[in-house]
């Protein structure tokens, strides 16, 4: 994840506290949304970032995850993600992204 | 008036030392953790320069292969040597860092670059040898060098940019001024690279298009880097000063920047104005850039592969007035994201591909070919960045089912029939579309298809002013042979000649 993404959500954490922050992902696949993840919840896996050693542990989504799918209305949900929901393997993404939260999501 | 591509030039520079002393995921990790395991292990996965031309997508990238053979290869391709080795191609070339940091003296013109007098002497002539490369950028590097000893005390001392050939220190690249950041050592090193990188791209592009070097009336480069001092940061002009060194003394020129989205405005902006008659020959042009390079090394050396992002691209089309062959570029089919376009990828799409389809009556499949990123997959999937390429062309078939105009199960099979698969190397601005301009000239050319969209997209949110994203797309379509300009030589003639017998049978009768 991006150094300046990971300060930005280091940042919110502290600000309105890790209990109360969703992130929601974009990303293009599945190893990409599993990295993004952990990054926010066990810490940097590249060592890179301020969030290298952090375990924020915070609740973590990719938007075409049933959950979030849930949440959204959905004509603005079929304006706005139905075609990347036929493009991605979204079985991948769901099955990284479950792995993650049951590791590493404290809240 | 029509515009037409003439051809085009691409060329790779391989430089591997640079990897490790100029790109950014190397200098970082030397700042934040200098003795981290990945910085160790990283020389034993540098590629020898044979390694690099023996590279299947460097083989495509300069010609000598093509996209449809690459897609035949299955992955991984580091492993697999390609059948053709050869440096030279269709396209361009493969230089080697020694010959190109020679090249780089001789396009510097503040005499910044210092190089050992051994390492000249060593490699002067192989630099000669090259046909790109005539006596007037020979005579460019001077006899007399500089004595290592010096060199290494610049570094040491004076903050110079080190240059470095099998690890050992062969010359440098000295600051421009004192206490300037923007003309430091860093970045005129930087400039020096991607100026040298446009040079020999635009060489090769003139010699593929078949025309004189005075026939280029302006340039336009369309690279990611800034020139420029303290009072001007990113005043320019890249796109001048490599035309200088490639002899183009007719011409003028200009910088574009829009990230990765850069070419595709070039080419835009190079035909209209070639359509306009502003001018009759524009130079599309972009250099390398250092700081991507081993960009995603740490995940190359975690998965034991070698360092795949060592190479400098270059490229540059030739845009001219109509010869009556070469594929035009239909400027009343052009997409263009605007301010007011979203972000998301559905609405992204539709403005760049579906938009200029449906102002021309047409639907996705009236386009024979599509190309958007064309980055070499075998670089991006081990650091989790997927496969661009097949991703834009399933994104354009899915776009294309919401709208109609495909079936769901056509989203698997369009990648294959209507795109590529990518082989350029993840240079930035190189990927975006315009490395298959070549490929698709060739194409339109041989009647294997009629007419092919390039997209080119760019992520500004890098620059912090702006949290927009950008891209443009345009047509390139087979030559519709000659143009009819109202009235023929003849014709007019006939009709002057009418006009002067009435004039005069007017005065006889005025007479009479």
């Amino acid at each position: 994840m991006d150094l300046e993404n990971q300060k930005r959500v280091k940042d919110f954490a502290e600000q309105y506290g890790p209990e109360n922050v969703v992130v929601l992902l974009g990303a293009a696949e599945g190893e990409a949304s599993g990295l993004a993840a952990e990054t926010v919840t066990n810490g940097d896996p590249t060592f890179a970032g301020p969030l290298t050693g952090v375990q924020l542990g915070l609740k973590v989504y990719h938007v075409c995850e049933p959950e979030i799918k849930a949440e959204i209305d959905p004509a603005v949900y079929e304006e706005q993600v139905s075609m990347m929901e036929m493009v991605l393997d979204v079985d991948d993404i769901v099955s990284e992204m479950t792995s993650i939260r049951e590791q590493f999501c404290k809240y | 008036m029509k515009s037409v591509i003439k051809g085009a030039g691409y060329i790779l520079a391989h430089t591997p030392d640079m990897v490790l002393h100029n790109g950014t995921t190397q200098t970082t990790e030397m700042i934040v953790n200098p003795e981290s395991e990945y910085l160790k292990a990283l020389p034993s996965h540098i590629r020898t320069f044979e390694q690099a031309v023996n590279y299947w997508p460097n083989q495509v990238y300069i010609g000598n292969k093509t996209p449809d053979e690459l897609a035949e290869v299955p992955q991984p391709w580091f492993d697999k040597a390609c059948d053709i080795n050869d440096r030279y191609g269709k396209f361009g070339q493969i230089m080697p860092q020694e010959e190109f940091i020679l090249l780089m003296q001789a396009c510097d013109v503040f005499a910044l670059v210092k190089l050992e007098q051994g390492f000249v002497d060593a490699h002067r002539e192989a630099l000669a040898a090259n046909p790109m490369i005539d006596e007037t950028i020979m005579a460019r590097i001077p006899a007399e060098q500089t004595a290592a000893e010096e060199i290494a005390r610049l570094v040491a001392e004076e903050h110079s940019e080190g240059l470095y050939h099998n690890g050992v220190l062969v010359g440098c690249v000295n600051r421009a001024h004192d206490i300037d950041a923007n003309l430091s050592a860093h970045v005129m090193h930087e400039n020096l690279v991607s100026k040298a990188s446009s040079v020999l791209s635009l060489l090769s592009g003139i010699k593929n298009a078949g025309i004189d070097k005075n026939d280029v009336e302006y340039v336009i480069d369309c690279a990611e880097e800034a020139c420029g001092d303290m009072n001007q940061r990113g005043g320019g002009n890249f796109a001048k000063a490599a035309a200088e060194i490639a002899g183009l003394n007719s011409a003028s020129g200009s910088d574009v920047r829009g990230f990765c989205a850069a070419p595709a405005h070039a080419m835009i902006e190079a035909a209209s104005l070639v359509a306009s008659g502003a001018y009759k020959c524009v130079a599309v042009t972009a250099g390398g850039c250092t700081a991507k390079l081993g960009m995603n090394g740490k995940d190359h050396v975690k998965k034991d592969m070698p360092i795949l992002e060592d190479m400098i691209g270059g490229l540059c089309v030739i845009v001219t007035a109509d010869d009556g062959v070469s594929p035009e570029i239909n400027l009343n089919m052009l997409g263009r994201h605007t301010v007011g376009t979203s972000t998301a990828p559905q609405d992204v799409t539709t403005a760049l591909v579906f938009a200029p389809l449906e102002k021309n009556d047409l639907k996705v499949t009236d386009v024979d070919k599509y190309a958007g990123e064309l980055h070499n997959s075998e670089i991006l999937k081990p650091a989790g960045g997927g496969d661009p390429a097949n991703a834009f062309f399933k994104m354009v078939a899915a776009c294309g089912v919401k709208r109609g105009e495909l079936e769901r199960t056509d989203v698997k099979t369009f990648p294959e029939k209507y795109g590529m698969t990518g082989w350029a190397p993840t240079q930035g601005h190189i990927p975006s579309g315009v490395p298959c301009i070549g490929f698709l000239r060739d194409e339109i050319m041989a009647g294997k298809i009629r007419n092919a969209m390039v997209v080119g997209k760019g992520s500004l949110f890098l620059g912090r002013l702006t949290n927009l994203f950008d891209g443009v797309s345009f047509v390139m379509q087979a030559n519709s042979g000659a143009e009819q300009t109202g009235v023929s030589e003849d014709e007019v003639k006939g009709l002057i000649a009418k006009a002067m017998k009435e004039f005069a049978a007017t005065l006889l009768a005025q007479a009479e």
